[in-house]
């Protein structure tokens, strides 16, 4: 009995942690974009990208999954719910990286930019071969950080109808009416995930930490 | 006098940051093959004065000359100055190497990527060639052992002597160092300085702002102690150190007799 439920709500799990996936993954190079455009010279630029991060940070994220589900069929576009889902928790999370990737730039020390100039680097060399690399392993606790929140945050995917662990966990609670084991399952795969990557991302980050200074 | 040509002159030159005034008419001839040894209290524009010749900061009077170039700013017709392009600049200070107080290795490559790097880069050698030639860079600062180690398993003075090599790999003409011991331990201090006496005997022009009297003594030969801004004396080592001082210099000394440092003078 037990094990059926725990069964069941492992195809949620799968569900999360491909909708997690895709958003982190797909969030984090838009995050580059909008963090290009933060840094960039050209004022329009940097005002479009300041005004992207306060926009997805400002408004909740359950808002947004349900503006954006309601939004898509009412100007004709027709989408399931998981893609409605995958685009606010996208959209949301290339906010926070972009924001974590310009602190990492603007962590780079301007001694080691000052020396890469001093042996004759030009701009992009020192954008691609010093800039980016250090900056990348300056946030990559960051990420992992906010990959943990992002598959937290997914529980909210269940209002757009996904089947994600917390549908199937709600769905489990009201056929059994036995929400308590429902939702410890629920939760517990929670937790696994989440140490299973922040397990993965400490141990990585040791393996960059023999990198950094 | 010496019969070095010249490898840099200043004329007039002046920085201000804002309304902040740091450098004021200083006039001043490097020579070739010279140790010059840039000596002041703290905040008297030694690392600025050291900036602006690689251009790092821009100095917003008068004009500077690396190997007979103007570096940054060149003299216009009406009089005043003109901005010289981004190239014009990177090629004049391809003649400078620069060490720096805090190394500024780049921590993500080893000793030998931080010195091949500019070599493939910039020579666009292949990275066979470049690793040869950075290896034996690390050689002759001693660390060729450490080549595979990133700087955070070096130490200070392994780190500084990466630096070191990192700039000697580009064949500059003349090379900077803004305080390069200040920031070690007193026990690694010696390894530096000893890879800058060995450089030094090789005949390297050396700008070197130090607060290490007794290496100012011992190897510079060229003293220039500035004081708020200002050249406020200069000339030959035995000559500066020796009476009769300046009173602000003897002061300055005086401080590090105080903490126990003794003046080996040479001859
Ligand atoms: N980037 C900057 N912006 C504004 N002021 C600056 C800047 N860099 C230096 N200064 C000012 O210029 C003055 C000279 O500084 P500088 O670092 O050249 O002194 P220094 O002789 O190298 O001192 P120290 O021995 O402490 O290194 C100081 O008053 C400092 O505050
Ligand atoms: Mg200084």
């Amino acid at each position: 009995m037990l094990w059926t439920h725990i069964i069941l709500l492992g195809q949620g799990a799968i569900m999360t942690v491909a909708i997690s996936a895709v958003a982190i993954t797909v969030g984090f190079a838009l995050g580059v974009l909008v963090c290009a455009a933060r840094l960039s010279p050209v004022a329009g630029l940097r005002g479009l990208g300041a005004a992207y991060v306060s926009f997805f940070r400002g408004v909740p994220l359950l808002v947004m999954l349900l503006l954006i589900y309601h939004l898509l069929p009412a100007i004709g576009i027709d989408v399931p719910g998981v893609v409605a889902a995958i685009i606010g928790l996208t959209l949301s999370t290339a906010a926070y990286q972009a924001e974590n990737l310009r602190g990492g730039f603007l962590n780079v020390g301007t001694g080691l930019v000052e020396a890469a100039r001093m042996v004759g680097l030009n701009a992009r060399q020192i954008l691609l071969r010093i800039r980016l690399p250090i900056a990348l392993r300056l946030v990559f606790p960051a990420v992992v950080n906010e990959a943990i929140m992002l598959l937290k945050a997914s529980s909210l995917v269940s209002v757009v109808g996904v089947a994600d662990i917390t549908r199937d966990a709600q769905n489990l609670a009201s056929s059994t009416y036995r929400p308590i084991e429902a939702f410890t399952i629920a939760g517990a795969y929670y937790l696994l995930l989440n140490i299973v990557l922040s397990g993965g991302g400490s141990s990585l980050s040791r393996m960059l930490g023999r990198h950094r200074a | 006098m010496s019969e070095h040509a010249a490898a840099i002159t200043l004329e007039g030159v002046g920085k201000s940051f804002g309304d902040n005034r740091v450098l004021t008419g200083i006039d001043l001839t490097i020579r070739h093959g010279e140790v010059t040894c840039l000596l002041g209290p703290s905040g008297s524009g030694k690392s600025t004065l050291l900036r602006c010749l690689a251009f790092l900061e821009e100095h917003t009077e008068g004009i500077i000359r690396i190997a007979g170039e103007p570096m940054g700013f060149a003299p216009a017709a009406d009089g005043g100055r003109k901005r010289l392009p981004d190239a014009a600049i990177g090629r004049v200070r391809r003649n400078l190497g620069m060490v720096f107080q805090q190394f500024n290795l780049w921590p993500h490559m080893t000793a030998l990527g931080n010195v091949a790097e500019a070599l493939r880069l910039v020579r666009r050698m292949d990275r066979a060639t470049a690793e040869a030639r950075a290896l034996a860079q690390l050689e002759h600062v001693g660390l060729a052992h450490r080549a595979g180690h990133y700087p955070s398993e070096l130490s200070g003075g392994q780190q500084q002597r990466v630096a070191i090599a990192r700039a000697l790999a580009m064949e500059p003409k003349i090379v900077l160092f803004d305080e390069p011991t200040s920031s070690l331990d007193p026990e690694l201090t010696g390894e530096v300085l000893s890879v800058m006496r060995g450089l030094a005997q090789e005949g390297m022009t050396m700008v070197v702002v130090t607060h290490e009297i007794g290496f100012a003594a011992q190897v510079g030969e060229h003293i220039v102690f500035l004081d708020q801004g200002r050249i406020l004396l200069e000339g030959r080592a035995a000559e500066v150190f020796q009476a009769p001082r300046h009173p602000r210099l003897a002061q300055f000394l005086q401080t590090y007799v105080d903490r126990g440092a003794s003046l080996v003078l040479q001859e």
